[in-house]
């Protein structure tokens, strides 16, 4: 159904007349311009289509638009407002934690859910929180690195 | 302070290369990549002979008048870091600071023709190009500025891009100043590259000039580009190979805004909106004939050994004959094994997409491509256009592993339908179960092994026939005094293989038929080690090896494990060796596993990797390397395979085909063993060709069974556990 569906963006109201069934992924991508959360399955499997809604990790991908109305929905754009990284983009430079960087904003978003749910996480706890992100490149372990390291620098408030 | 040297300029799809040149080197740095033809003609070209890269210097690289340099490669960027290595071999040959140069890649009409990003050859065949580039450069821009400031040129020197006088610094002048933003046309042959003693950025680890972009979510993808007025394309694909149209009805797609462009068989729907295009294909009503034709993951085996009796002898040395009299007082001597490999997925996170524009006669086409010099070749070919009528720009790719190095899959797609929707820029990005399903997938194989151990414990001759996987790895680097290695089947078209041979599309996956080869045969070194009594590295060392470098990267891997043999073999600890070469680079792999008894689950705790690959331009990067090399080496021993029944692929998604989670991955050790060779190999394949026979021996050091069949899945492990 074609429906005005408001929410916060990234920290600013937005407002998109859509059919409210479509895929919040789309409406990101495709109609508000904010590539930074990628398609990758589409089904939920893989987390490169992670957001934020109301600061917990959802799948884009399998979210209708019409979830997140009065919400407040924070994609990667949002999270280096002003340009400077945050501490969790920081620590992914520092330790690179990528390859070919198509996972790393999924990543990104869920580990700042991680920090935020969690501020010292234990290794074998950051495991089962980004267990379903998937990276073909096998940065695993240097995004664990990264975690922890975000983990102290943020001296556990995000 | 961390700058962001990659921001994309969108539009560059309109600028000619004499603009381009223009507005790069303004510091915002551009990245842009693309390219190819015939599937493999470049892979072609490496057996055949040096390809056609360009002699001129300026195909590589500009001085601008702020000092900045724009390097042009025609190398992609799939994650392995050729942005950042790239940049560094030309800062280091040129002389000036890797910062300060700006990357342009995989541009058909801005860069040099290149062969395409694989094979683990983007440094192989290509650093020498761009470093000769660069370190010639130098020479003339040395040569120029000693004859403008009449000193001698050995009385000068090079700093970030400023030529001083050696003892007088104030006398000075920028390369910028030299080059006054035109073309170098001075030329001097045969400059020398720098030695490795003499390197100041090759051999570091600079932040990766795509760091910035891929943390902020700002890289660009195929998918990503954003032209306005986009529509959206799904193709209408049959429900699996050898199926034939019988009827279609597109009404209800239409009904809901879909246009329908159709050439023949090849339909495609569009839409304004990219769901709206999704849900128009699932309207969308095509009745099928299809064939059946029997074969499917089980019996695919078994088609594989038949379809083709005629081997093709590889290498043959002294007699199997002679062999089997050397064995024949050691009763109980001769071994005959088997071992199998699936159809395997590349499972690149961005499936393959494109964007293509038909404007003017011109075709524009932003790739998501390892190979766009051949995609362009392969449209041309294909569809009868001019090489100036077709260009290929290539962003940022998300992973390739050489899933995306054919020029007749999403790109001459993408080419087909602009073609048929000329105008407006169109999208065409495969869902996960299209990636599964028209991906050319590594090839099923069967390996044969007929073997004997003499009674001192020497293999007396040594059999290998290999159907499907094609011939790379099927000789090992052992001097066997008699042995003959055949195959028949291969992943490369270029290689001799029967038509009909493999039911589903194949092509090259990360070290090509090196996993299903290296499998087979250091499953089977371990098969012989266990038969003779020995310890499998110490039967290796001492029996096997002649070669120095395959030595060195075993004793490597050894000191870093702190392995010790074991009293008894199986040993119960669970510890598994393997060596392997490809190309030219060497790699040593050990791995600890644990397998539960009960449910046949096998996880990898440790592994370390020790690899000998040639000279190392950055450091982090090989590491990383090798560490994507261990996390997909684990998903193909363990758990990844391509089910499929007459033509149909019934795997869809990441449900049913597992990849690697975080907690599959062991603890990593990689160690970058010193080369005698002064010159950067092969290093994103190679180390994985080890993973899978590693993870074998230390599942029968574990339990006492052998599984011959990869992926290792619990139900594989446990029956081999029940036949024991």
């Amino acid at each position: 159904m074609q429906q005005t569906i408001s929410f916060t963006l990234n920290g600013k109201p937005t407002s998109v007349k859509v059919d409210d069934e479509r895929m919040l992924l789309w409406v990101l991508r495709y109609d508000l311009g904010l590539t930074g959360a990628k398609f990758g399955c589409g089904e939920g499997f893989c987390g490169a289509c992670t957001v934020l809604i109301d600061k917990k990790p959802v799948r884009s991908c399998s979210t209708a638009i019409k979830e997140v109305a009065g919400k407040h929905v924070m994609t990667i754009e949002g999270l280096s407002p002003e340009g400077k990284l945050h501490p969790i983009q920081e620590a992914f430079v520092k330790h690179t934690a990528f390859q070919c960087g198509y996972c790393t904003p999924g990543m990104i978003m869920t580990a700042y859910a991680l920090l935020e749910e969690k501020p010292h996480p234990t290794r074998e706890e950051a495991v089962a929180y980004l267990d379903g992100n998937l990276c073909r490149c096998g940065t695993h372990t240097r995004i664990l690195d990264a975690v922890q390291d975000a983990s102290k620098a943020m001296k556990g408030g995000a | 302070m961390l700058k962001d040297k990659t921001e994309q300029s969108k539009g560059l799809g309109q600028t000619s290369r004499r603009d381009f040149l223009k507005i790069s080197g303004t510091g915002m740095g551009l990245l842009v990549v693309a390219s190819a033809t015939g599937p493999f003609r470049a892979m072609a070209h490496a057996q055949e002979g040096p390809p056609p890269f360009p002699k001129d210097l300026n195909a590589y690289l500009h001085i601008h008048p702020n000092g900045r340099v724009t390097c042009m490669v025609g190398k992609v960027e799939l994650g392995p870091g050729e942005m950042t290595s790239l940049a560094q071999c030309l800062a280091e040959e040129l002389d000036v600071s890797y910062d300060s140069v700006d990357m342009v890649m995989g541009d058909t009409e801005l860069c040099p023709w290149d062969m395409g990003t694989f094979g683990s050859l983007s440094f192989n065949l290509y650093h020498k190009f761009l470093r000769g580039a660069a370190a010639e450069a130098r020479a003339v821009l040395l040569q120029t500025a000693s004859e403008q400031m009449r000193v001698p040129v050995d009385k000068l020197q090079v700093e970030h891009g400023m030529v001083s006088v050696i003892g007088a610094p104030t006398q000075h002048i920028t390369y910028a100043e030299l080059v006054k933003d035109k073309r170098i046309e001075r030329h001097i042959e045969n400059v020398p590259l720098k030695e490795r003693k003499h390197h100041k950025v090759m051999g570091t680890s600079p932040v990766r000039k795509d760091a910035i972009v891929k943390v902020t979510g700002k890289a660009h993808y195929a998918a990503d580009v954003g032209l306005p007025g986009t529509v959206y394309a799904r193709v209408v694909r049959p429900p699996a190979f050898g199926a034939t149209l019988k009827s279609i009805d597109t009404s209800a797609a239409e009904k809901i805004g879909a246009k329908i462009v159709r050439d023949g068989d090849f339909i495609v729907v569009i839409h304004e909106k990219f769901d709206g295009a999704i849900k128009a294909l699932s309207l969308v009503k095509a009745d099928w004939e299809r064939k059946k034709t029997g074969i499917d993951d089980k019996t695919i085996y078994a088609h594989l050994e038949t379809f083709a009796p005629q081997l093709a002898v590889i290498k043959e040395k002294g007699s199997l004959a002679e062999g089997e009299k050397l064995v024949a007082e050691n009763s109980g001597g001769i071994i005959e094994r088997s071992y199998y490999n699936a159809y395997c997925y590349h499972s690149p996170i961005e499936t393959h997409s494109a964007v293509g524009k038909m404007e003017n006669g011109k075709l524009t086409i932003w790739a998501s491509t390892q190979f766009p010099f051949g995609e362009q070749e392969g449209i041309c070919k294909t569809l009868g256009m001019k090489q100036e009528e077709v260009r290929i720009i290539t962003p940022f790719v998300g992973g390739g592993f050489g899933g995306k190095s054919s020029s007749f899959q999403s790109c001459l797609e993408m080419a087909k339908i602009a073609r048929l929707h000329p105008g407006k820029p169109i999208m065409c990005v495969w869902d996960r179960g299209e990636d599964m399903y028209f991906t050319q997938h590594r090839p099923a194989a069967v390996m044969k092994i007929r073997s004997g151990l003499t009674k001192e414990g020497k293999v007396g001759f040594y059999e290998y026939k290999t159907f499907g996987a094609g011939q790379w790895g099927a000789e090992t680097t052992y001097d066997f005094p008699n042995q003959k290695t055949s195959f028949v089947g291969s992943w490369a078209p270029f290689e001799p293989s029967p038509k009909g041979i493999q039911p589903l599309l194949v092509g090259p996956w990360r070290a090509p038929a090196g996993n299903s080869n290296n499998f087979a045969n250091e499953s089977h070194i371990d098969e012989l080690a266990h038969l003779a009594g020995i310890d499998p590295v110490e039967f290796r060392l001492k029996h096997l090896i002649t070669d120095e470098r395959q030595r060195r990267v075993l004793e490597a891997a050894v000191k870093q494990f702190g392995y010790k043999p074991a009293a008894k073999s199986p040993s119960g600890r669970g510890i598994g060796v393997a060596v392997g070469k490809l190309y030219n680079s060497y790699a040593a792999g050990i791995a600890e596993v644990e397998v539960d008894k009960k449910t046949g689950v096998v996880k990898v705790k440790r592994f370390v990797n020790a690899v000998d690959v040639g000279m190392i331009v950055n450091p982090v990067g090989a590491h990383m390397q090798v560490e994507g090399c261990i996390t997909m080496g684990i998903g193909s021993a363990l758990t990844e395979e391509i089910h499929f029944k007459d033509g149909e692929v019934l795997d869809h998604n990441f449900d049913s085909y597992e990849i690697p989670h975080f907690s599959s991955i062991p603890k990593m050790e990689v160690v970058l063993v010193e080369s005698p060779i002064m010159s950067p190999l092969g290093l994103g394949e190679p180390p994985i060709v080890v993973v899978g026979p590693a993870i074998a021996n230390a599942i029968f050091d574990a339990v006492g069974v052998r599984v011959r069949h990869m992926p290792m899945t619990p139900e594989r492990v446990k029956a081999a556990m029940q036949k024991a």
